[in-house]
């Protein structure tokens, strides 16, 4: 009996669809897997950054492998474009990280310090004071004591990433099959078994990108996915005709105009907003930029977040035998340049793939 | 009754007695009517023109939900019309494309 797919893909996300259109591009017979609409997606809640700075402060590769990224993000854009047609809306001019709290703008400070000494040349980043900052933003708040700021940083309006990979992997082959929730993974003498609740099919390969959906499915084939929740809440604001002059990683202006305000954390699955972290998110802004003190917000939700422990992604061979792989992080809007070029070499076990040892989570039985 | 608009009046209605402006011509409501009822009453022209496209719209919905209503009243940027009672001296203005930041006109 042969199989349905070559590769089947679980989870038509932003990472899920970004290895779908690398595979596909490397020849291979790619099916997505995708689930329902009212299921979890964090592709469809999330903010849109192209964010380098703090990121592997602690932890080198994921910081190289972030700068790999922001740094191929341009070229991503053209190719994605071109296959797709849909303008991605990638502004990568600097972004800001706002502080009102003087110690917490110490100590971002000195992980910004860590990054550089484990970057090297490829990165650069600025401390401002709030004097700094007047100068360089004349609108920004008395509150404010400092901000950080690195050139690499950028945004991307993430729904239009998505319809442009959705497009791009049609273009190029990948076959989408919507509304098609896997509940179960089995392991046959060839391949893999790939259940639900409406049909089955086989494939050679078998690829988990399912978000908060691995954490479930990863156990069957073998893997720890140590994965979890963790919500965080956002604001839209009605389209505003001046440009806002800044970006930061909290307060971004979408390219139709309207304001997204974001930034929350909390350990939680369930995906429901509060008032209470609402009023935070519209502080915050207007601490930030006084100027939007009378903009109204006009819709606000929560989303997901898909968590590692160590926050780092995952990248994870199947322990026991060949063609299952794992494939889980929470930066899938950032990491997607690569996650359409090396890692689809590296699931091919290319010679020239990057070697992502650091990925592997077998991290978390150490500690 | 305004020949430009799409609404009759009913027999026996009370007088519009309240005095508004829209971009500096007279816009008359009765008591008890939104801003967006008197709108509706004076044209069915286009209120406001869309952020993105630049499409024209006026009310539609009548009920607070589709937001095509939105106009500027009193120097305040995107108000829903339908859900704003019509006041004597009330100054409107059409709501072309995105609101400014801070208070530019």
């Amino acid at each position: 009996m042969s199989a349905d797919a070559g590769t089947a893909i679980i989870g038509g996300g932003i990472v899920g669809l970004c290895l779908a259109l690398g595979l596909a591009a490397r020849g291979h017979d790619v099916l997505v897997l995708d689930g329902r609409d009212a299921d979890m997606r964090a592709s469809q809640g999330n903010f849109g950054l192209v964010w380098l700075q703090g990121k592997g402060a602690g932890y080198a590769p994921y910081g190289r492998w972030s700068l790999a990224a922001v740094q191929e993000w341009a070229g991503f854009a053209r190719r994605l474009q071109d296959l797709s047609g849909v303008d991605l809306a990638l502004r990568q001019e600097g972004g800001y990280e706002f502080f009102t709290d003087r110690a917490e703008f110490d100590a971002f400070g000195q992980d910004l310090h860590r990054q550089a000494a484990a970057l090297g040349d490829g990165f650069s980043f600025e401390l401002l004071s709030h004097g700094d900052l007047a100068q360089r933003l004349p609108g920004i708040g008395q509150k404010v004591v400092g901000a950080s700021f690195c050139p690499l940083d950028g945004h991307v309006n993430p729904l239009r990433l998505h319809v442009a990979l959705r497009r791009a992997c049609l273009a190029s082959g990948v076959r989408l099959a919507a509304d098609t929730p896997v509940t179960t993974l089995r392991a046959l003498d060839r391949g893999y078994e790939i259940a639900g609740p409406d049909r089955a099919i086989r494939a050679d390969r078998v690829v988990l990108c399912a978000g908060l959906g691995a954490a479930t499915l990863g156990p069957q084939l073998g893997f720890r996915a140590p994965i979890r929740a963790q919500r965080g809440e956002l604001l839209i604001t009605e389209r505003v005709a001046d440009p806002l002059p800044f970006l930061s990683s909290t307060i971004r202006q979408v390219d139709e105009g309207g304001l997204q305000i974001g930034g929350t954390k909390a350990e939680s699955d369930r995906d429901s907003e509060s008032t209470d972290q609402m009023a935070v998110l519209a502080r915050h802004a207007v601490a930030v930029w006084p100027q939007l003190a009378d903009i109204r917000v006009l819709r606000s939700w929560a989303a997901l977040r898909v968590m590692t422990p160590d926050g780092y992604p995952i990248y994870q061979r199947a322990p026991d035998r060949a063609g299952a792989f794992l494939v889980t992080c929470h930066s899938g809007v950032t990491l997607a340049p690569l996650h359409a070029t090396r890692l689809a070499a590296w699931i091919d076990d290319d010679p020239a793939a990057p070697d992502l040892e650091a990925f592997d989570e077998r991290r978390f039985a150490l500690s | 009754m305004n020949a430009a608009s799409h609404f009759r009046d009913a027999p026996g209605m009370a007088p519009r007695s309240i005095r508004m402006s829209l971009d500096g011509e007279t816009l008359l409501a009765r008591p008890g009517e939104t801003v967006a009822a008197a709108l509706l009453a004076q044209s069915g022209d286009a209120t406001r023109r869309t952020p993105v496209t630049g499409a024209g719209r006026t009310a539609f919905c009548m009920m607070g939900v589709c937001f095509d209503c939105l106009v500027t009243i009193d120097g305040r940027p995107n108000v829903q019309a339908c859900m704003t009672p019509a006041r004597d001296g009330m100054v409107i203005r059409r709501q072309i494309g995105a609101r400014r930041l801070g208070d530019q006109p």
